[in-house]
């Protein structure tokens, strides 16, 4: 919830400081001179410091509830209670009340610490100490070493200073005691604000961790080598999707017969989700890569067989007139018409396909395999490895934009004409 | 023997609901080599249906056409089409686009390049050659769609509305090419048009059709197109011969929307 309200409040705050020095520095460009910009599609283009301080605002949120390195400690969320502290509690036994000190040693999970010792103190209700590790909570049996214990009828009913009954809760300064129902006090340490690195590591421990892995590797294999396997395999399951699914569409575009005899198996298979041919796969074809490339085969095959036909019968009509008034034969009007009409439907097709893929790919190495990104992060998560988790959806997200970026940069090159028809 | 002739065309096309529409109703025509035919009528005619049944994309359900002596049947080389707009291809610059005829013959690259070139000098495309089609000015790509269709040297040239999208400058402009190439080349054009103007201006003879059925309903012999060939379309405008006509057919044609219209209502 705070880091939420932090962000809404960074949104709003970069929103009034950005427009107040866009304004005075305002560049007389042709957007500037609409005076209709809402509801103008066109007027509405990315501003780019909101791009920026949208990153850079995700980081300093990231870091500021991890307590990351790479922040300045004022700007850290408070953190989890380190070090000593000590509270009073006052038992009853019968008529008689002693009060005792209980020294509480707060410590990093990673490094192990014995309870120190104390003094046993005076009276009969015998000071004790205890080690509990950062966000973790420890019951202590504060009357154990007490002269007078449970058995005696002992009972604590003060923790410093003030009554408490079994399910009480007392704020101790840099903890909670709460007394639980036998009436032995559970220690909270404060936690802060900060998240556990079991569930979000600081981004240097994921960065540190990249480092690692791309040296050393996870599983037998580099970090190179997991993701090379899993874009191995959606070039090639994509690269024999566009083999089959563009001649494929083709015909279906072109002939009745064709159009007829595949049309119920394409609309049939389109809506199918390739995630949910992974058993199916898994069981034909097992975990290797041969099963891996026929889902990702299928995935792109119906999506290219689509675009294919599409592009074909989206041919104007008067294109195909005008080039036989002009004398061509069906095959020139094959290559010099309808192969270039259909491209730019093609090359959308096969960016929708490369997005699909590279999602299936990782999924299916989920479920199994030896390597892969997928895999990498499904084993990572089983032993808690929050940063490898992390890191990994981090490559994944970059390589897959990455594949986009890629895709529309050839189609700016190769199909300049696309949407100009 | 040279020239198209048109003989009791008609035309039915059947509707998916069961009933059907009579296109066309018994059309016969004659044209001499060279002639240049503007065709008028108010829209559902059967204007275009005419033109795609000469251009070879549509066969007649009755009647036939005789081209220089041998029967029509399917598109050719020999009647070259301009259609509206967006008939040209995009992923081709101009030149490209200009040399497609010549390229499906197989003509020799520098045969072809120098056609090209005298057709884009003709046009006034020069500086364009290798710019895509895309980039250019609606006014530009009929230039474009024009010079390509020329450059197959076709006997025939079928016009569908070609200046329909073009604004009124741009338009007069291209009305003036069109007889200019009309004169120089001396084609066989047949032309449609919506505007009554145009089609005093681009007609030897004017046809202006009925619809329902689509039929020809009256024919003109006009002296303006001659006329235009070298003068200010303006001047030609100014014939009081030219105001008479445009007003006479004006009519023609308003009453025939009119009927169609009170048709409809009643239909309803
Ligand atoms: N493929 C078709 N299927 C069914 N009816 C058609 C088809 N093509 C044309 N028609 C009908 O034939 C008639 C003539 O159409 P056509 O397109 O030739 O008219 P037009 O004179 O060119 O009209 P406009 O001036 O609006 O272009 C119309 O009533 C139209 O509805
Ligand atoms: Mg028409």
């Amino acid at each position: 919830m705070i880091p939420f309200l932090i962000y809404v409040a960074i949104f709003v705050i970069a929103f009034f400081v950005v427009t107040k020095i866009a304004q005075r520095s305002a560049i007389a460009d042709y957007g500037s001179l609409k005076t209709v910009t809402f509801g103008d599609e066109s007027a509405v283009t990315p501003n780019r410091a909101a791009s920026v301080i949208s990153i850079l605002t995700i980081f300093l949120l990231w870091g500021m509830f991890t307590g990351s390195a790479l922040l300045p400690k004022f700007l850290h969320a408070p953190g989890p209670f380190e070090g000593t502290g000590t509270f009073e509690y006052t038992a009853q036994a019968g008529n008689e009340r002693d009060t005792a000190t209980v020294t509480v040693v707060v410590h990093p999970i990673d490094t192990p610490t014995e309870a120190p010792e104390v003094a046993p103190g005076d009276g009969w209700a015998k000071d004790d100490s205890v080690a509990i590790g950062m966000w973790r909570s420890g019951l202590l049996r504060v009357d154990r070493n007490d002269e007078l214990g449970r058995g005696d009828g002992a009972a604590v009913i003060e923790i410093n200073g003030s009554k408490v009954q079994p399910g009480d809760t007392v704020d101790v300064g840099f903890a909670t005691v709460t007394i639980s129902d036998k009436g032995t006090p559970n220690i909270q340490p404060d936690k802060g604000w900060q998240m556990e690195p079991i569930w979000l590591p600081a981004p240097e421990a994921v960065v540190k961790r990249i480092g690692e892995i791309a040296s050393e590797g996870f599983r037998g294999s580099t970090l190179w080598e997991h993701l090379g396997y899993s874009l191995f395999r959606v070039v090639v399951g994509f690269f024999f999707g566009a083999l089959v699914g563009i001649p494929l569409g083709y015909a279906m575009g072109l002939s009745n017969w064709f159009r007829g005899w595949f049309d119920p198996i394409v609309e049939f298979m389109r809506p199918v989700p390739p995630l949910a041919l992974i058993p199916l796969v898994i069981i034909w074809a097992g975990i290797g890569e041969t099963g891996k490339i026929i889902l990702l085969f299928l995935a792109a095959l119906w999506i290219m067989a689509i675009a294919a036909r599409s592009g074909v019968s989206g041919v104007k009509i008067s294109k195909v007139h005008a080039a036989y008034s002009l004398g061509a034969s069906k095959a020139q009007i094959m290559r010099h018409v309808i192969v270039p009409n259909s491209l730019p439907e093609i090359f959308t097709g096969a960016r929708v396909a490369m997005g699909v893929c590279w999602g299936t790919v990782v999924a299916a190495e989920l479920v199994a395999a030896e390597q892969g990104a997928g895999m990498m992060i499904m084993v990572a998560s089983k032993f808690q490895n929050t940063d490898i988790v992390i890191m990994g959806i981090i490559l994944i997200g970059i390589i897959g934009f990455g594949i986009d970026m890629l895709m529309r940069w050839a189609e700016r090159i190769l199909v300049p004409w696309k949407g100009k028809g | 023997m040279s020239g198209l002739s048109i003989q009791s065309i008609s035309m039915r096309f059947d509707l998916p609901n069961g009933g059907h529409v009579q296109a066309l109703q018994d059309v016969s025509l004659d044209l001499k080599a060279g002639e240049l035919l503007s065709v008028l009528g108010p829209s559902g005619c059967g204007k275009t249906t005419l033109l795609n049944i000469v251009a070879g994309f549509l066969a007649p359900t009755d009647g036939k056409m005789i081209l220089n002596g041998h029967e029509i049947n399917g598109p050719d080389a020999e009647r070259g089409m301009v259609f509206q707009q967006g008939a040209l291809f995009e992923w081709m610059s101009v030149r490209e686009n200009v040399g497609f005829g010549p390229s499906m013959k197989g003509m020799p690259k520098t045969d072809k390049a120098e056609i090209v070139d005298h057709l884009l000098d003709v046009v006034g495309l020069q500086d364009f050659k290798e710019k895509a089609v895309y980039e250019l000015s609606g006014g530009m790509q009929q230039r474009v769609a024009l010079a390509r269709c020329l450059a197959n040297d076709p006997d025939v040239i079928l016009m569908d509305e070609p200046l329909g999208a073009l604004d009124a400058l741009t338009r007069e402009k291209m009305q003036s090419l069109v007889l200019k190439l009309w004169k120089e080349t001396g084609k066989t054009i047949i032309l449609i048009t919506h505007s009554v103007e145009e089609a005093l201006l681009l007609g030897e003879r004017l046809l202006v059709m009925a619809p329902r059925p689509g039929r020809i309903h009256k024919e003109y012999r006009l002296p303006f197109a001659e006329m235009g060939v070298d003068a200010d379309l303006r001047e030609v405008k100014k014939h009081p011969e030219f105001a008479e006509r445009r007003e006479e057919i004006l009519g023609m044609i308003w009453d025939m929307e009119e009927e169609i219209m009170g048709r409809t209502e009643a239909a309803t």
